[in-house]
């Protein structure tokens, strides 16, 4: 029974309990079980089994009353970024270890309004810095899939690689993510499950970890692409108290789902087509070509031609915007003070003992490129090749509705591989960055397996604000790829 | 573009992040590698373009410059490492 009822997707879940087969304290019950018996995977820093079952008894009960939200009873993991009222909330870092916010994220706060349940807070790379979440306090998430003869531990992308797992994993229906340059499309990629980051501005940051404000969005990491649609219906929406959250009508995502895809003008980036890609992710590519193309969509050969600058432009942009941010952790308003009777020795060692190596190395490179002298050459040239690269896409899109490329460059690669080379860790984003620096909407789906079993992803970047034709695209992609590998752990 | 340790140093003390000095060279080293790295951007003309200020394109949003929120300053206070009587506490400043 307990099998059946983490198996379920969103939707599944939500139309059993409608339908009076399940409550949502059955749900998630089984799903607190499966999230325990997932320890191993260490995707959550934060289990919250006790809130879970109240929230659960709660929704019951409105259900009863005849009150059902739009994820009414549904058991979800929050990544760690996302403030949570009297729940701690670490970022996955050493310096905020024990803080508990006095606020709920506007995000989370919708999820609760719409009767979702929460089972915990998931693991992550510290304060989102990262595409392993290796680099955690707590030690690194692991992805449940396994190469094929090979029993090493895998990571599951990051930087939400903790959402990622514990949904691959099925011991949460679905999860919420952020997205900076990559960090919920390559994570679902790695693990086989839908991952979305949508249009900058769609869903409010207010209360979410602020890692480089520009660019980072919320989004939902789920099973299928009905799925994102369901979420994302919940997540996103005006927040006054964020004021680069967009005042635009949120659409019924799940009902454009099923228009299908004729006549779609499907873009294919010449630029993708990248040196020495691996051949699996190119003829991954090439099959979510033929399979657009099948189903009626037109294929069209487009240029981005800024697009190998992107990846070294978020890697200036994103550590100035973080350097700046985090130069609120000082020891005095909340989080670890490390003791010293001078203020700026204080101030000095908490921040040396808080924050892990990648998060000092990118705080760095950022206070470096914002100093003196060097603003210009490095900052401003920066912001200039992002206006360049908005512009390739702003002309793409009067040609085509969505762009079709891979996720990322290869599979999920093992803990610990990687984690001394900043520059090979960094070209894991290198399709999903320029999408993230455009401010553009973008998904990646589950395609096939690579030659070691795992999952690979393909990528589609839509128009701003337009989700819905994006989760359209999506969903035709889907049924064409008819992904249906689990990871070994699980039992289907 | 290549950073020595002097440099390091100064960053350090810029970020307010304390670097010991046995590991300012290999971090030297590690920040050149990088910003060596983006030193491609370089090849990009980018006389006539101007910078990006704004993701989207939106209107700021105005609003009454009035008081929203507050009158919480126990919340304010729960999470600081050392408060007394209402108040931040901090090394001594001011000798």
């Amino acid at each position: 029974m307990s099998d059946a009822l983490t198996g379920l997707t969103l939707g599944g879940a939500r139309d059993r309990l409608e339908a009076g087969e399940i409550s949502s304290l059955e749900l998630t019950e089984a799903h607190i079980a499966a999230m325990e018996a997932a320890r191993p995977l260490n995707a959550i820093i934060t289990e919250t089994p006790d809130h879970a079952l109240a929230m659960a008894k709660a929704s019951d009960a409105r259900r009863a009353r005849g009150r059902v939200g739009a994820m009414e009873g549904l058991p979800i993991a929050i990544k760690d970024l996302y403030c949570t009222a009297g729940v701690r909330t670490t970022a996955a870092s050493n310096i905020l270890g024990n803080f508990i916010p006095s606020y709920e994220s506007t995000v989370t706060a919708k999820l609760w309004d719409a009767g979702a349940v929460m089972l915990g807070k998931t693991n992550m790379d510290e304060f989102a810095m990262g595409s392993s979440s290796m680099f955690s306090f707590v030690g690194p998430a692991i992805s449940p899939w396994r190469r094929h003869g090979d029993d090493r531990d895998l990571v599951p992308g990051g930087s939400s690689g903790g959402s990622a797992a514990i949904v691959a994993a099925r011991a949460a229906l679905a999860a919420t993510g952020t997205d900076t340059g990559g960090s919920i499309r390559q994570p679902a990629a790695f693990t086989g499950i839908v991952g979305m980051k949508p249009t900058y501005g769609r869903c409010s940051r207010w209360g979410i970890i602020a890692f480089a404000s520009s660019l980072d969005q919320a989004g939902p990491l789920t099973r299928c692409v009905t799925d994102a649609a369901i979420m994302l219906g919940v997540m996103a929406g005006h927040d006054p108290k964020d004021s680069t959250s967009v005042d635009a009508p949120v659409p019924d995502y799940e009902a454009a789902l099923h228009d299908g895809v004729k006549g779609l003008r499907v873009g294919i980036p010449a630029e993708y087509r990248v040196d020495n890609m691996p051949g699996e992710i190119d003829a991954l590519w090439r099959r979510g070509i033929a399979w657009m193309a099948a189903r009626g969509a037109e294929i069209v050969d487009i240029s981005l031609p800024h697009t190998k600058y992107a990846l070294p432009t978020y890697y200036i942009v994103a550590p100035a915007e973080a350097s700046s941010n985090l130069a609120r952790y000082d020891g005095v308003k909340y989080g670890l003070r490390s003791r010293h009777d001078k203020l700026i020795d204080m101030y000095e060692q908490t921040r040396a003992d808080g924050f892990g190596a990648e998060v000092q190395r990118r705080i760095l490179i950022g206070a470096y490129v914002l100093s003196a002298g060097y603003y210009d050459a490095y900052y401003l040239k920066a912001q200039k090749i992002r206006t360049l690269i908005a512009d390739d896409f702003r002309a793409a899109f009067d040609k085509v509705d969505v762009v079709l490329t891979p996720t990322a460059p290869s599979d999920a690669f093992a803990v610990g591989d990687k984690a001394d080379d900043p520059i090979a860790m960094y070209l894991n984003d290198v399709f999903t960055v320029p999408a993230s620096l455009a401010g553009l909407p973008a998904i990646s789906l589950p395609a096939g397996l690579s030659g070691g079993g795992l999952p690979l992803g393909l990528h589609l970047i839509g128009k701003p604000f337009d989700e819905a034709t994006l989760l359209c695209a999506a969903y035709a992609l889907e049924q064409a790829a008819g992904f249906e590998a689990l990871p070994g752990s699980v039992t289907p | 573009m290549s950073i020595d340790k002097a440099t390091v140093a100064n960053i350090a003390r810029l970020a307010r992040i304390h670097v010991a000095e046995d590991r300012r060279a290999a971090l030297a080293g590690e920040l050149s590698n990088i910003l060596g790295w983006v030193e491609q951007l370089g090849e990009v003309d980018t006389d006539d373009v101007a910078p990006m200020t704004s993701v989207v394109e939106m209107r700021l949003p105005e609003r009454d410059d009035v008081i929203t929120d507050g009158g919480c300053r126990d919340d304010v206070l729960a999470n600081a490492p050392e408060t007394e009587a209402g108040f931040y506490v901090v090394p001594k400043v001011v000798e």
